[in-house]
C-alpha cells in the first residue's frame, strides 16, 4: 500500500508534454534542475555537504577513524560507504533497516567514487599492515523529489573533497586534508515512452520503464554505470545518455568549483 | 554523569566553559517548514545541536493492529545519524533511541487533539545531524513546531530543555562537556499554557534543594523557548504580509 | 508599512496563543480555558459576532459530508474500488455507488489504479469511516487535461466569492475546471490557455493569503493571452 499511485492524468500530461520536447516544470529533456550545496555543515563529522537537487534533498558526512586495513591491501585505507532512506524523506519510504533500494543508491555512488580513485587510500596508510585511515560516508535523503542517484553522489562527493584527516585527535600526527584525486560526477537520464530524459523528478521516475546512472570523471572517461528499471535501453539511447552524462558532467564540475 | 575530569567546568566567577552563566541556555534558532514532502516540518540548532523534524500526517496507521478506533496515535522516530557524534555511530535504532522516541511521543499526546482523527496515525520523524548534549529536548522542541506546522489541531506547543549540575553548580541547559563530566540531567518539557510537565528524566546525583532550583531555571527556559518556537511559526506564515505592504 | 493600517490586519495565530479574554465564545478550531479563549491550530483569528475562532493555514483535508472531491483509483477490490482523495482515510467507492451496472468482480472493467474520478462525500461517520458516490449529477470519471494539487484550505480562494474567481478564469481560458474541495483541480482546455489556466491557480496558490487577487490574476491572464477576447474586455485598449 506504499506504492505511490500516479493518476493516469498526470501520466499522460507528462508523457504528451514530452512528444513535444517539454517537461511539466519547463525543463528541456537535457536540463537538469538547480544545484545548490552547502559544505561542512556538520561540525561533529570530519566532512560534510548538505545538497539540493531542485526538491531533492540529501545529507552527507564522513567521519575518518583508525582501524585495521584488509589483509589483501594492508597498506591502503578503507573506504565503506552507506546509505538511508529515511522515512522523513517520502511518505513512502519505511523506517528499518537499508532495504534493496537503499543499498544500490549507495553502492552506485559508492562505485562512482571508488572506481575515479577520488580518495587516494594509499595515503591513509597509517602502519602498513596495522592501521589505516577508515573512511566512512554516510548518506541520508532528507526530502526525496526523484533522482537520489545524482543528489547522492554530490553530497558524498562535496563531504570529501571537504574532509579532514582527524590525526590530532587520535595522535596519528597533524590534521591534514583528505587526499582526493578527482570529482566524480554522475549523471542519471531516464526512458518514458521513447524519450530520455536527464535529472528525472518524483512523478517522471514513477512512470519512467528504464533508468540508466553514468559516471564520469574530470577527463570524461566513465568510471561506473548502473542501469535500473524493468524496461529496456537501445544502443542508440545509451550513446545519447554517455553523450549527455560526459556534459553535464563538465557543467556539474564546474558549479561545484 | 560518569566521566571524570581535571577540566573547570565553571570557574570562580561563575561562568562556564563556553562563557555562558549558570542560568543560560544555548543561542537558539528556529526554521519552519524546511522540507518538501512532509506536511510540518522545522530545522532547530541550539548550540552546536542540529535537529530536523519532519511529521506527516494524519494518515492512514500502519501497521494496521497498532489503530486506535477512537483517536490517532502518535508514532515518533528519533534517529542519530551516523556522523552526528565524535565517535561513528551505527546506523540504525538502538535502545537508547527506542526509549527517546517514545518519550517523546508521549509528551506530544498530551497536545495533539488526537481524538479528531480516530484510527489514523500522526508520524513525527526526528533526526539528529549534530549532537552537543541536549538533543532529545531540540528533538522535541523542533518536532512540536513542526507539527504546529502541519497544520495539526494541538492545544498548545511544547518546548523542552534540561537543567543539570555539574562541578557543583545547576546549571541550565547543559552542553557535551558539562553532560559527559557533571552530576547530573534533568532534561524537562512542558505545557507552556498551564505549566504541566510532559515529559521529565533525571539521572546522576542532586539534593532536593537543587532539583528545584534545575526546574525552576528549566522551567523558565521553556517559556522562552516557547517565544521562540512561536515566532519562527508567525514569521514563517507572515513572509506574504511583505508582498502585501508592498502592493 | 503604514499603509498598511487601512486593511484588516490578518493575525496569524499559533496553538496555544490567546484568542480571547472578554468572555467571546470559542469558535471553530479554539477552546476555552478558565474563560478564556485559545487557539488549538495554526491560522488566522477570526471574530464572527460574539465568536472567535481560527481558520486554518494548512493540514490534511477531512471530508465534510457534500464534499465534491477528486480522487485517484489506488487499490481494485470485488464489489469496491479505494479512492485516495488526499484524506487521513481512504475511501471505498462501492459497485453500487457508481453510474453503471457492475458484476460482482468486474470492477477493474470500469475503474483501474490511476484513474481519476469526481466523488461527492456521501457521509462520514464517528469514527470517520468514510461513504463515497459517482452517482450524483456531473459526477463522473475524468480523463485528459491537467490535474493539479494544492493545500485544501486554498481552495476557497480559487473559487472566490460566489465562483467569482474561477468564473473569471473559465471565461478568459475557455478551459473546463473542476474544483474539489480536497485541494485537487482538474483543468482542460486548448494548450496554451490550458497551461495559462494552471499557472493563474498556481498564483493564486502562491498568494492566497494577500488581497486584490481577483484583479492580479485577471491581468495576469490577460497578459499572458492578449488575443483574448471577451465581451466586458476593454481595458485592455
Amino acid at each position: 500500500m506504499s506504492e505511490h499511485v500516479i493518476s493516469e492524468i498526470k501520466r499522460d500530461h507528462i508523457m504528451n508534454l514530452l512528444k513535444e520536447g517539454k517537461r511539466e516544470d519547463g525543463r528541456g529533456v537535457g536540463d537538469i534542475r538547480n544545484i545548490q550545496i552547502t559544505t561542512n555543515c556538520i561540525e561533529s563529522a570530519d566532512g560534510s555537504a548538505r545538497v539540493k537537487l531542485g526538491n531533492t534533498e540529501v545529507i552527507a558526512g564522513v567521519k575518518i577513524i583508525p582501524g585495521t586495513p584488509f589483509s589483501d591491501t594492508p597498506d591502503s585505507g578503507v573506504l565503506t560507504m552507506g546509505a538511508e532512506l529515511i522515512p522523513m524523506a517520502h511518505p513512502s519510504f519505511e523506517s528499518g533497516p537499508p532495504g534493496e533500494d537503499a543499498i544500490e543508491l549507495a553502492r552506485v555512488v559508492d562505485r562512482g567514487i571508488r572506481e575515479s580513485g577520488m580518495v587516494d587510500v594509499k595515503q591513509l596508510c597509517i602502519t602498513a599492515g596495522e592501521e589505516v585511515w577508515m573512511c566512512f560516508v554516510d548518506m541520508y535523503a532528507l526530502d526525496y523529489d526523484g533522482n537520489l542517484f545524482d543528489a547522492a553522489n554530490l553530497a558524498a562527493v562535496s563531504a570529501l573533497r571537504t574532509a579532514t584527516i582527524p590525526g590530532e585527535q587520535y595522535s596519528k600526527g597533524e590534521n591534514r586534508p583528505l587526499p582526493v584525486t578527482c570529482t566524480p560526477i554522475s549523471v542519471t537520464s531516464v526512458k518514458i515512452g521513447n524519450n530520455l530524459i536527464l535529472d528525472p523528478n518524483f512523478d517522471e521516475e514513477m512512470i519512467s520503464s528504464a533508468r540508466l546512472t553514468v559516471t564520469t570523471d574530470d577527463k570524461g572517461n566513465f568510471r561506473a554505470m548502473q542501469k535500473g528499471g524493468k524496461g529496456s535501453i537501445t544502443r542508440d539511447e545509451l550513446s545519447l545518455c554517455l553523450d549527455r552524462a560526459v556534459e553535464k558532467g563538465k557543467a556539474v564540475r564546474k558549479i561545484i568549483g | 554523569m560518569s566521566g571524570h575530569t581535571d577540566m573547570v567546568l565553571v570557574d570562580k566567577k561563575g561562568v562556564r566553559i563556553d562563557g555562558r552563566k549558570a542560568d543560560e541556555h544555548r543561542p537558539v534558532h528556529i526554521e519552519v517548514g524546511v522540507l518538501s514532502n512532509a506536511d510540518g516540518s522545522a530545522y532547530l540548532e541550539i548550540g552546536k545541536n542540529k535537529v530536523l523534524a519532519a511529521v506527516y500526517g494524519p494518515r492512514e496507521c500502519h501497521p494496521r493492529h497498532l489503530q486506535d478506533p477512537t483517536k490517532a496515535i502518535i508514532q515518533c522516530k528519533y534517529n542519530m545519524q551516523a556522523f552526528s557524534v565524535s565517535d561513528r555511530k551505527r546506523p540504525g535504532p538502538d535502545r537508547r533511541s527506542v526509549e527517546i522516541s517514545k518519550i517523546i511521543a508521549e509528551a506530544l499526546e498530551k497536545v495533539v487533539l488526537t481524538e479528531l482523527y480516530p484510527r489514523a496515525s500522526i508520524d513525527v520523524y526526528i533526526e539528529i545531524l549534530q549532537a552537543n548534549a541536549g538533543t532529545r529536548c531540540a528533538g522535541l522542541t523542533a518536532a512540536s513546531v513542526a507539527l504546529a506546522d502541519a497544520g495539526i489541531p494541538m492545544r498548545d506547543i511544547v518546548p523542552a530543555i534540561a537543567a543539570g549540575k555539574a562541578d557543583g553548580h545547576v546549571l541550565l541547559d547543559l552542553n557535551k562537556e558539562e553532560d559527559n563530566y557533571g552530576e547530573a540531567d534533568v532534561p524537562l518539557a512542558i505545557v507552556p499554557s498551564t505549566d504541566e510537565i510532559v515529559l521529565l528524566q533525571m539521572d546522576g546525583n542532586m539534593t532536593r534543594k537543587e532539583f528545584d532550583k534545575a526546574l525552576d531555571m528549566a522551567f523558565g527556559a521553556c517559556h522562552d523557548l516557547y517565544d521562540v518556537q512561536k515566532t519562527a511559526l508567525k514569521n514563517r506564515y507572515a513572509i506574504s504580509k511583505e508582498d502585501e505592504a508592498n502592493e | 508599512m503604514e499603509r498598511r493600517n487601512a486593511r484588516p490586519t490578518r493575525e496569524i495565530v499559533v496553538p496555544g496563543d490567546l484568542l480571547d479574554d472578554s468572555g467571546m465564545c470559542a469558535g471553530s478550531n479554539a477552546y476555552m480555558l478558565d474563560g478564556k479563549t485559545y487557539a488549538g491550530i495554526l491560522g488566522v483569528r477570526n471574530v464572527y459576532h460574539d465568536t472567535v475562532g481560527v481558520i486554518p493555514l494548512g493540514g490534511r483535508y477531512m471530508p465534510n459530508t457534500g464534499d465534491t472531491v477528486i480522487g485517484i483509483i489506488e487499490d481494485i477490490g470485488s464489489s469496491n474500488w479505494l479512492v485516495d482523495i488526499n484524506a487521513p482515510y481512504p475511501a471505498p467507492l462501492h459497485v453500487n455507488e457508481v453510474p453503471w451496472k457492475v458484476e460482482f468482480g468486474d470492477t477493474s472493467k470500469y475503474l483501474g489504479i490511476g484513474n481519476v474520478v469526481m466523488l461527492k462525500i456521501l457521509m462520514v461517520d464517528e469514527s470517520k469511516k468514510i461513504q463515497v458516490t459517482m452517482k450524483d449529477s456531473g459526477l463522473r470519471r475524468v480523463e485528459g487535461g491537467q490535474l493539479i494539487e494544492m493545500p485544501h484550505s486554498k481552495v476557497s480562494r480559487v473559487i472566490g466569492k460566489g465562483g467569482s474567481m474561477i468564473q473569471m478564469i473559465k471565461n478568459l481560458t475557455d478551459c473546463r475546471i473542476f474544483v474539489g474541495q480536497n485541494g485537487r483541480i482538474w483543468i482542460d482546455g486548448d494548450d496554451d490557455k490550458a497551461d495559462t489556466a494552471v499557472e493563474a491557480i498556481k498564483l493564486i496558490e502562491r498568494e492566497a493569503q494577500n488581497s486584490n487577487l481577483t484583479e492580479r490574476v485577471e491581468k495576469f491572464i490577460r497578459n499572458r493571452l492578449p488575443e483574448t477576447e471577451d465581451d466586458e474586455g476593454e481595458e485592455d485598449q
